[in-house]
């Protein structure tokens, strides 16, 4: 084997400045702007396993970037949006944060998408102080206690005592009233603290856990596990995981004509267009955990408007089409930096935080207030039920009664339907 | 979980079914790594590209996956020589196949997974063939014809991919320069050629399994980093350049996997299935129908 010249070191350096250049496409924008823009930072999965929800996070920030330029930008500054490519790798997180503060000097940063990439963001953060408003993180601030941390995700402060409760609360106006759960969750931050929450409120109401498993991401086929969920009998399914298992776990309890009095729970990814698409009447009575619905109920002043723009470009971006989960928050993930900044006057990190502790932030998927850690001060998890479902039309997901709002009851927009199991 | 005698029939049955599609995604790698010595990493990127493509041309065409996965395995074909003349021009032939020929199929997966997320997005695509959600009862067994049907594509795929090997002389051929290239040149056949052709027929098989996996499950561009450890395991569970191992090594892979999830759970799945890998190279090392050295 050659040893790597020093010629040949120069090589590949400038090949991997290439090829980096190239998925950050956020950085060929700031030569066009005007001077002196407010620059925002965040690295985002634009590829990888969460590329589904970081490009459509992406596309509703860049219409937040283009609604405020077009109002004449944020202090009398244009806003710029300086983003990376994670590659829905933690490992390049760190890096990316501590380019985006040493190298492109931006004034604000905000998070990428979810739990398992805000993580190895904190420690750069913190250590230059930054204010760090997140998207759909799962308690990352329990660990860093960070007091300029403040997170965009229904759950609040204390995920273990309320993530569940809309589902057995549920649960508790059926009849016959449920007596045993069946719990199974994928091998990851977020389902597990779905699960512990579950098996926490169904023991607190003596409701008998009778199979209680989690199940590796690489997992293929959920046949074997849904039929041994089947053999248990339980009257509750509660599942909590995520994208590519939701599909495969929900085709094979139709597969085995698996029948529950509800069944659902934290699993992500009938929240989404292709799995609405795909799923259709598999998806009739499911009650699921999610963070809107175009329900009455939660038409809040300016998502429709959102909601309009939003499907416009999504086509063209190649993501979720229907933008009726992350791109809601995304924007209003936005609107708290906007208003905390127009609110402080400038560019001080210090205040912004201490503005974003105190005050209540209008955004488009309501107002908003954060805890001293830096949640929801409120939690707000939806549990919504798919009915009357006949097929994979995606045009009936942008009206309301396709997702009803059964929890919380504030937001409630139908009734449950049970079983789970049945046909439409 | 107790005993019961339908769950373990329908454990055995379904991780059968499993093992099909495994055997799909293995069975080319057996001929490029197994029997060219070539270790292609990307092999499960390219099965998902074959996947995706299945998904585009059926969805136009409104073919079946699997016709259509038949359909576009030559241009597959053509696109494995291509690769593996840009694997023999810039490492074989310098000697550098091992390490940097390693580096170098890492580097094709990368750029497939994000070429597909450029032309197709990163959401999930999907082509349901009418069967998809079809389930035959025999007994007490299901066989879901979404698992079903696959993996019988899969047997017949390997089923032709092995009367070739046997019966024809290019196959014959392929055999022998797994087993030694250099005697090849001695009978007037040039070795590069015939590795040419059969890493080009191991990228049609890539294709094929696309079409296997469509049917399976949707597809998204890192589909296939699931596949890459069981393929690999299987390619050398079952004796690497046997296409019998193969089928059998990804029979046993996904019974295990599946019977292991019914009664213990699924996260000891995996934990067992290639803990099943090291028992059998303990004591075969040269796997289950390889030869020893």
């Amino acid at each position: 084997m050659r040893n790597i010249g020093r010629r040949d070191f120069g090589r590949l350096a400038l090949a991997s400045a290439v090829a980096g250049a190239g998925v950050s496409a956020g950085v060929f924008p700031a030569l066009a702007q005007g001077a002196n823009p407010i620059r925002i930072g965040f690295s985002m999965s634009l590829s990888g396993g969460l590329a589904g929800n970081g490009r459509a996070a992406l596309a509703a920030q860049q219409i937040w970037a283009s609604d405020v330029n077009a109002k004449g930008g944020l202090l009398g500054r244009p806003v710029q949006l300086v983003f990376y490519d994670d590659q829905t790798n933690g490992g390049q997180v760190p890096g990316i944060y501590t380019k985006l503060l040493d190298v492109d000097k931006v004034d604000l940063v905000t998070s990428p998408y979810a739990t398992a990439m805000i993580a190895p963001a904190m420690p750069v953060v913190m250590q230059r102080q930054m204010c760090f408003v997140t998207i759909l993180g799962a308690g990352v601030n329990t660990t860093f206690k960070y007091d300029r941390h403040f997170n965009m995700n229904v759950v609040g402060d204390n995920m273990k005592e309320t993530f569940a409760k809309g589902f057995l609360d549920i649960a508790g106006t059926l009849e016959p009233k449920p007596r045993s759960i069946a719990i199974l969750a994928v091998d990851n931050d977020f389902a597990q603290r779905a699960a512990e929450s579950a098996r926490f409120l169904a023991r607190q109401r003596n409701i008998r856990v009778v199979y209680d498993r989690s199940y590796p991401p690489s997992t293929v086929d959920f046949t074997p596990t849904m039929r041994a969920i089947q053999a248990a009998r339980p009257d509750l399914i509660y599942i909590a995981s995520y994208p590519p298992d939701s599909n495969g776990i929900l085709r094979a309890a139709s597969e085995l004509r698996i029948s529950a009095q509800m069944f659902g729970g934290g699993m992500v990814g009938p929240q989404l267009a292709a799995f609405q698409a795909q799923l259709g009447p598999i998806l009739n009575n499911l009650v699921n955990w999610d963070i809107f619905s175009v329900e009455p109920t939660m038409n809040f002043p300016g998502v429709t408007e959102f909601l309009t723009k939003y499907r416009e470009v999504a086509a063209k971006e190649q993501t979720d089409v229907l933008g009726n989960y992350i791109p809601p928050y995304a924007y209003a993930q936005m609107q708290v930096v906007e208003q905390a900044v127009k609110r402080v006057g400038k560019i001080d990190q210090a205040a912004l935080a201490a503005d974003m502790h105190s005050q209540v932030f209008d955004t488009i998927i309501g107002p908003v207030t954060f805890s001293a850690s830096g949640e929801w001060a409120h939690e707000r998890n939806l549990l919504v039920q798919f009915q009357g479902i006949t097929d994979g039309d995606l045009e009936r997901y942008k009206r309301p009664g396709a997702k009803v709002i059964l929890y919380p009851p504030n937001l409630k927009s139908g009734t449950p339907r049970a079983p789970y199991g049945t046909p439409a | 979980m107790e005993f019961d005698l339908s769950l373990l029939l329908n454990g055995i049955v379904s991780g059968l079914l499993l093992g099909g599609l495994y055997a799909a995604a293995a069975s080319g790698l057996a001929v490029s790594f197994g029997m060219l010595d070539i270790v292609n990493i990307a092999h499960p990127a390219l099965m998902v590209t074959g996947a995706f493509t299945v998904v585009v041309l059926g969805t136009w065409l409104g073919l079946d996956p699997l016709v259509v996965a038949v359909l576009q395995a030559p241009l597959f074909y053509v696109f494995g020589i291509g690769i593996y003349n840009a694997y023999h021009h810039f490492f074989e032939k310098r000697g550098d196949e091992a390490l940097q020929g390693l580096a170098f199929f890492f580097g094709v997966m990368f750029i497939i997974e994000v070429g597909l997320v450029m032309a197709f997005g990163p959401e999930q695509r999907f082509l349901d063939p009418s069967y998809a959600y079809t389930t035959w009862r025999i007994g007490e067994i299901d066989l879901p014809l979404r698992m079903l049907v696959p993996g019988l594509f899969a047997m017949a795929c390997i089923g032709g991919l092995f009367v070739y090997l046997h019966r024809s002389f290019t196959g014959l051929a392929i055999a022998a320069v797994a087993q030694d290239a250099e005697a090849l040149r001695l009978m007037a056949i040039d070795p590069v050629r015939i590795k040419r052709l059969a890493f080009g027929i191991s990228i049609a098989l890539a294709s094929m399994a696309g079409g296997a996996l469509v049917v399976v499950q949707p597809v998204e561009p890192s589909s296939g980093q699931v596949f890459i450890g069981r393929v690999f395991a299987i390619c050398i569970m079952g004796g690497m350049a046997s296409l019998p191992g193969c089928i059998m090594a990804a029979l046993l892979f996904g019974v295990v996997e599946n019977v292991t999830a019914t009664f213990f759970g699924p996260s000891w799945s995996p934990a067992v299935a290639f803990g099943w890998l090291l028992l059998v190279l303990a004591f075969r090392p040269q796997g289950l129908f390889g030869k020893a050295a």
